[in-house]
Parts: structure tokens; sequence; C-alpha cells
């Protein structure tokens, strides 16, 4: 089987504006998603208490939350995870607050609603730790960024370099705003699928500019438009291979592996679809655009004082 | 018909070989074990492995296996209730011989366990446990030294018979020296110096009197914070111990963290409790004109005397009058003195001139050492002791000991055996100078969670990797069949990797080693590719195979380079389920570039590569 019987020539570059349109678009929408309607930040971020509980029988949620309502936890959110006899009950205690003590009461609360009910997981996480936490992350965000940034720039050439930040910038952007307009639980698990899919995404824009490399040398002819678009092509199925089998293994990660690592299976998913796409229509157009030519790219042997190397 | 190095087919079957047999331990899976160790903390010796084994034969407890592992005996049971049946045994036949922890222990056979084949280990997620996350105080061990540098000058200004008008803190990293007269200012300093020759002072002269403030260096108050720390994870040990968890850790994390994790413990609030006890010592003259256990018999002591209960049992009297305490305990360790074990303690200089002045006047007679413990009780727990809210302390003589000889500051404690020393000097590092704690971060996972987490995370991988391969087959035909022979490999030799450098699994885990196979076939789809084009080009199938692996060959660098700065970023700044992920995830990359480059060559080249005639690849 092949997803393209023969060499396939689509024409990328000259529609890159139409990308950048799509792209352009998509960004500002998340960005102001994460504006209006900010992260769902878990409570490694926020600090705070999570139960999850274990009924012998389907959880009647609107009394679970009136016990706890009755132990003076009204904003408790509570919801059921995974089946109807799971629980996860959320609070976020004020600043100050022995948290632990918190997690005991509302333990006691629940279990003297229903004295069955199994403790199966807590998580108390105190308001600094959850800023420390939030300030690592972000910090190993920037410095993954950064590392990445200066391989790509020494490997290849830093106009190409620029091309898979962009789109390296472009992939969680999307992932963050995805999560923003679902509202759905950012957790610790999630930032660091967040950062697996710039590593992702990455590869697949390195396999791209590799051939672009190849291609640009090996070929005299044709514009830097028509020979990165000829590298596309020819990387073309393996990108989707590479996609269908990464996909493969997030979707059964996301259908069987729990509620637990939600955050992270929708994030990866989300994320290697954005990062086919972005390595596809979004780097070598920005490397274009930048104006790579096959000089760019020559192993570096020139006569010193060239006046080619003027701009 | 192509050549290919036999030296790299010899590697990858050699590693491969390697491989499987370190990964093997993983395919039996763990069974509920006990974890027992002499009370005296003395190593396991067969003697007692026997006497064990025969209390549960006794019993008609079945066995799967025992042996001795490190200092421990290992009992290893085909299910819970005849693991928690043997337990009751064993306690029952033999109280207070033994220390006995639920624990598991893989069921792989014996010979494995000899030539130290080990299964990887699981974290807490996938086997239930509880995380605490503790911050030491240590502005507040900064206080204690400097309230304990006070008492010492004021003992060293009465000595040296300097007037003075007082001595006090001075913010927060001094301690002021008021005197009545400025023409002492120079005896002080002399006198601190005397006593310390590093000492770091300030001097005053104000019209009639003077001030000599001490300040502390940041090295000092750096070494004290990392003393009380250190402190702090001694005693955090002990008292895991004492809960009788296997494989727990203790670590410092960061400048004043540390992070305890027990696996297996099901109640958080009684490892709280039991972690968050504050413990300290006092030093006693017993009472040996008076009858303990009249005294006892009677529910009176003679005046002047307390009735205290020892360790081990029975009653004691001690002097009401005290020598030492535990605040003035400067450091404990334990050693041997002429061949016996003995713990070295070592007092400051308040403690020191008591401790003289005791010992000189009561040669030959015997002292005490009371442990003190303060714990957190629930309202409905018992407590030995005295009880003030929610808090209970109790009090028991660890040992009694005769007084050989006069000394002062640091002094030795004999009489005990090798482990009974080692265990005193942690008890007396850890009820001295303790800096408070505070809980910062706490995660439980039971152990039915921990299960499902496991069976679901497996059952993610399991189905993952055979839509891969049904995929990979229908796509790439019998290249296809190759490729997931290539990826097995890279299962194979990712948990031998984990196994070999005893890498935590957890859940995140997990997803990171089902996240590299979707990945690690990456590599292969790389090479068929450029096959296939190479064929396409017109070349003819064993240049096609050469030319696809070594024109892939910089692609399949590039993109797991990234992938792997992504991964050690993670590892390098990520904690908990984060760095879990990072681990699988980059030796992840590592194994599959192997198997890819490597591996997948080696099987192209046995099964395609060595016919003379190949018109077609199946591709």
């Amino acid at each position: 089987m092949e997803f393209f019987k023969k060499q396939t020539s689509f024409r990328f570059m000259p529609l890159r504006r139409r990308w950048y349109a799509i792209s352009g678009v998509l960004i500002v929408a998340s960005l102001l998603l994460l504006v209006v309607r900010p992260l769902n930040l878990g409570i490694d971020f926020t600090g705070g208490v999570v139960l999850e509980l274990g009924f012998p029988q389907a959880a009647d949620l609107d009394q679970v939350r009136g016990a706890l309502a009755g132990a003076g936890y009204e904003d408790a959110t509570v919801q059921s995870f995974g089946t109807a006899r799971d629980v996860l009950v959320r609070l976020l205690p004020e600043e100050g607050a022995d948290v632990n003590a918190v997690g005991q009461e509302v333990l006691a609360a629940l279990q003297s609603y229903e004295p069955d009910a199994k403790l199966r997981r807590t998580e108390v996480v105190g308001a600094q730790i959850g800023r420390e936490l939030g300030e690592q992350g972000a910090l190993a965000a920037l410095f993954a960024f950064l590392m990445i940034m200066a391989y790509v720039a020494v490997r290849f050439q830093w106009k190409l370099g620029l091309g898979s930040i962009v789109a390296a910038l472009h992939d969680p952007i999307l992932v963050l705003g995805f999560f923003a307009a679902t509202q759905l639980t950012f957790d610790l698990p999630a930032l660091a699928a967040i950062l697996a899919v710039v590593g992702y995404s990455l590869n697949d824009t390195v396999v791209v500019f590799d051939r672009i490399r190849e291609r640009f040398l090996m070929m005299r002819k044709g514009s830097s438009a028509e020979i990165i678009d000829l590298a596309i092509n020819d990387t073309l199925s393996r990108t989707l291979m590479t996609s269908v089998t990464t996909l493969i293994a997030v979707f059964s990660l996301l259908l069987i592996a729990g509620d637990v690592l939600k955050g992270f299976s929708v994030a990866l998913a989300i994320g290697v679809f954005v990062g086919t796409y972005s390595s596809i229509f979004v780097a070598s157009s920005i490397a274009l655009d930048l104006k790579l030519t096959a000089r760019d790219l020559m192993p570096v042997q020139r006569e010193k004082g060239s006046v080619d190397d003027m701009p | 018909m192509h050549s290919y190095p036999a030296w790299r087919l010899w590697l990858v079957a050699i590693v491969m070989l390697l491989a499987l047999v370190l990964a093997l331990p993983n395919v039996f899976g763990d069974a509920p074990a006990l974890h027992l160790s002499r009370d005296d903390r003395a190593a396991f010796t067969e003697q007692s492995q026997s006497a064990v084994t025969g209390i549960l034969e006794a019993k008609a407890i079945g066995v799967d296996a025992a042996f001795i592992e490190g200092d421990r005996l290992v009992l290893r049971f085909a299910d819970v209730d005849l693991q928690l049946a043997a337990r009751d045994a064993i306690l029952e036949a033999a109280p207070r011989e033994y220390l006995v922890a639920l624990s598991h222990a893989p069921r792989m056979p014996g010979w494995m366990r000899a030539v130290g084949l080990q299964p990887m280990s699981l974290g807490l997620d996938l086997r239930g446990g509880v995380y605490f996350l503790y911050e030491v105080d240590v502005a507040a061990a900064v206080k204690q030294l400097i309230a304990s540098l006070e008492r010492d000058y004021r003992t060293l200004l009465r000595d040296e018979r300097i007037p003075f008008t007082g001595i006090q803190p001075d913010g927060t990293d001094g301690v002021r020296i008021e005197l009545r007269s400025g023409a002492d200012v120079d005896r002080v300093d002399a006198a601190l110096r005397k006593r310390d020759p590093n000492v770091t002072l300030e001097t005053d002269r104000l019209g009639e009197g003077g001030a000599v403030t001490v300040r502390l260096t940041p090295d000092m108050i750096k070494q004290r914070q990392d003393f009380a720390i250190q402190q702090n994870i001694t005693t955090l040990r002990n008292r895991v111990d004492e809960l009788g968890v296997t494989e727990p850790i203790v670590a410092r994390q960061g400048v004043d963290r540390i992070t305890v994790q027990l696996p297996g413990v099901q109640d958080p609030n009684e490892a709280l409790r039991v972690l968050g006890a504050t413990a300290t010592l006092e030093f006693r003259l017993v009472d040996d004109q008076n009858d303990a256990l009249e005294a006892e018999r009677i529910g009176r002591a003679p005046l002047g005397s307390r009735l205290y209960q020892r360790r081990e049992g029975g009653p004691v009297l001690l002097k009401r009058e005290l020598i030492v305490s535990g605040e003035q305990l400067v450091d404990a360790s334990s050693g041997f003195s002429e061949g016996q074990p003995a713990v070295y303690v070592k007092l400051d200089a308040r403690g020191a001139s008591e401790m003289l002045d005791t010992t000189r006047e009561n040669l030959g007679r015997p002292m005490a050492v009371v442990f003190i413990e303060t714990k957190r009780v629930a309202e409905a727990e018992p407590c030995n002791g005295v009880r003030s809210g929610n808090e209970c302390t109790e009090e028991e003589v660890i040992s009694v000991a005769t007084i050989r000889g006069v000394f002062s500051s640091n002094f030795q404690i004999t009489g005990l055996l090798a482990g009974e020393a080692r265990e005193l000097a942690l008890l007396l590092r850890a009820g001295s100078l303790a800096a408070p704690l505070y809980i910062v971060e706490q995660r439980t996972v039971g152990p039915s969670l921990g299960q499902d987490n496991v069976d679901r995370g497996f059952k993610a991988l399991v189905i993952g990797l055979i839509g891969m391969f049904i995929f990979l087959g229908v796509y790439y035909r019998r290249f296809g069949i190759a490729a997931s022979v290539v990826l097995f490999m890279n299962m194979v030799l990712l948990t031998a990797l984990m196994s070999l450098l005893q890498a935590t699994l957890s859940l995140p885990g997990i997803a990171g080693i089902v996240l590299t196979v979707g990945m690690a076939a990456d590599a292969n789809v790389l090479i068929y590719e450029r096959i296939r084009e190479e064929l396409r080009n017109g070349m003819s199938p064993h240049a096609a195979i050469n030319a696809g692996f070594d024109k892939a060959f910089s692609a399949i660098a590039d993109s797991n380079t990234t992938t792997l700065i992504a991964g050690i970023v993670l590892f390098t700044f990520g904690t908990g389920p984060v760095r879990g992920f990072a681990v699988t995830l980059c030796l992840g990359i590592l194994t599959s570039m192997f198997t890819a480059i490597l591996g997948s060559r080696a099987i192209i080249h046995l099964v395609w590569g060595r016919r003379r005639k190949l018109d077609a690849l199946p591709i």
C-alpha cells in the first residue's frame, strides 16, 4: 500500500499566503481564547486538593456536592472520573490554609455521606509549590526552545532555524488554544506533552529541511520555491506515515490509558495534527520568504572577501 | 547480494541477546511478599531464616520463595491472604523479634536473582503509595544555633568573671553581648577568640559601657542549615523504617526541601503522624537506692525520683534532676571503641560542663538516656504518655549504662549491639535539633488505582503496538513485518535498559514508551520511503537497500536529536510525572536509533540481502 502511487508534485509554496492566513487566524483565535477563557489549570499549577473516590455504586454527584457544602466546601468542583462510580473532587483552598487538613476534612465529609467510599488517590499541592511548578514548566519550555533553535541553526542555517522555530511556536499555541476552548484540565503531564509536541513537530520539520538541503545541493536549476516544493513532496508520504503511526499510539493512550493521562493524550493528539500541518505548510514557507537559496546551504568553504557574500 | 560487515550482525545479535536476558525478569511480574528484618538490626542468618520458615510450616502456610537479600529475609506468597496470614503467624510466634513489612517481590525464578537480574521498579502511581514534600524551616534552625551560642557565652563570661548587662540575639545572624565597662571589651574579644579563632566580631565602646556582637558568617549559616536538613533527613529515614516500608525514598530536593516516597503505604495519615513527630533526649542519673518494681507496684515514685519504662520492658527509677537535655546535643555518631559498638555524642559548652560535674561525682553509677517523643495523634488513638490536645508525648528509657570515667563534651555510650548503637546514634541525631517541617505537597495513590494504572497502561501499549504492526504490515508488506520485529526489538531493548538502570517506571513513563514506539516507527519509515524512492528511480534492489539506509541516516540522526533535546530539558527541569515521561522518552530515542539503524539493517540483510537473485523487494 502507498498513500501516493507515484511521486507527488503538489505546489505548496505558491499558495503560502493561504497557509499563513490559516495559521494566523488559528493563532489569533487561540491567543484570544487564552485571554477570554484562561486555561483550566490543574492543582499542579494552582495549588489545591484533589481527591478521587471509588463509590460502591454510581454516585449521585448532587448529593456529593451537598455533603461537601455541609462541611463548608461549597465551591468544590465535583465530577465523575472515568466511570459513574469514580468521583473526582477538586478544591482550591484559600492562601495560607493548611491544605493537608483540608484534604482530611473533605475525606471525612464524604465518608460520612457514604461510608463505603474508597479513597483512590489524593493530591495536595501547596500554592507556593504550584507557582514553582508553573515557573519551572515555563522555564523548561523556554530553555527547550532555545536549545533546539541553536541546534537547528548550527546544523542547518539560520533561515531554516527561524522557520522551524516559528513552526515550533505555532504548534503549542494552537494546542493551548484547544485547551482553552474545551476547558480541559491543563496539568503537569499536559505540559510535558506540549514539550513532546515541540520535539515531534521539529522532528517532522527537520526531516523536510534535511531534504531541502539535499535537493538544493543536488539541483542547479529551478527556483527556490520549486526546489522546496520538490523536497516537501519527496517527504510527504513519510510525514503522513509517521503521523499515522504516532497517532495510533496516541489514540490507544487516549482511549485506554484512562483519565489520569487524558490531558497528556489530548495535547499529544492535537499536537501531532498541528505539528504535521506546520512542518508541511509553515516552516518551509518561512524559510522561503527569508529568501533561502542554494548558497545558504553550501558547505562553508568560501573564499574570504568574496562579493557574493554581500546581500 | 550486497555486503554487510559481519561484526555489525554480531553486535546486534549480542546486544539483543543481552537485552533479552536483562528484560526477562519483567515477564514474571510481582507477588505479595513479606520483608523481615531483625529487631536488633543485625543481619539475617540462615538459622533465623529456618526459624521463620519453621513457624510458617507449623501453620501450614505455603511460601513460594524465601531468600535473604541484604540484611533482610524476603518471603514470597501466592496471594495476599497467605501473606497476611504469614505476617500474623510470625508476629504471634516471635513477637518483638522481627520487623515485618508488607511488600511485593518479583516472581522471577531464583537463578535470575542469583545472577543479579532485576525487573524495572514501579513508581508510586503504579504500585500505590504516598509521596510527601516537606519544607524545612531553616530559619528556625539558625535561631536555635543563636540561642545555643547565647547560652554558651553566658557560661563563658561567668567562668571568665566578666560582668555583662545582657546577652541577646542581634538581627537574625548575631548575638550581642552588652558589657558594663568598656574596658572589658578586649577581654571578651580575647576570650571569644580563644574559644573559636575564626569568630567574626564587631566591637563598640559607648561611653561607660561596651558591646561585642558575634556575627555568623554566611558559611556558618549555610552549614547550620545543611546540618538541620541532613538531620531531618536522617530523622525521617529512621521513622520511615519504623513504618516498615520497603524501598522508601527520602531525599533532599533543592535548598530546603525533602521528598519522602513510601511505596505501598495506604494510610497517608498514619505516615504523616509518625514522620511529623518531634523527639528529644534527656540524660538522667538512675536512682539505684530504691526498688523500681516496688515503686511500680505501689504506683508512686520515691521523693526526688520518677518512674520510667524501659524500651525493652520493665520499670526504672530516674532522678528528677536533669543532667543534659537534647537541645544541648550537637552531634551523635556510631562506631567502635575497643571492639565494642559505641555511640559518640557531642554536647555544647553548657551541657559539657554539667556532664563533667555529674560524671566526676558519680563514677561507677548508672546513667540513663530517656527518649521523649511528641506525636500528632487522632482523637480516638491511644497515647502511652501525656496527651495535650492532638499531641501525645511519650517517654521511654532507651539505654542505661554505667559511668566508667569522667567526660564532658565528647563521650560515648557503650554496652550496645552494633545495630542498636547505629540506631541509637540515629535516634540521638533524630531527637536533637531537628528544625520544624511543613508539608507543601502530598500525593497518594491507592493500591487498586495503582493496579488499574498498570493494567490500563499495559493494555494501551499492547493495543498501540498491535495497531502499528497491522498498519506497517499492510503498508510495507513483508518489510512492514520486518519493521514490526524491529519495533519489538526496541521494546525489549528499552525494557532491558530500564531494568539495568533501575529507572522507575510511572504511568507517564508508560505513555513515553507508547509515544517512542510510535516515533520509533519513524526511523523505519524514513528508510523504507527512501528505498522505495530509489527503486522508483530505477536502482537495483540491493543498491536501493544500501542507498536507503545511507541516505536516511542524516534525517534520522537530526530528527532524533531534536526530540532528544526536548527530552533532556524535560528531564532536567521536570519533577515527578514529567520526569518519568522524560526518562522513557530519552532512553526510547536511544534504543530506537540502535534498533532502527543497526537492527533493522541486520534483519533486512539476513532476509533479503544475501539473496543472489532479487528482482523486486516486498516493500
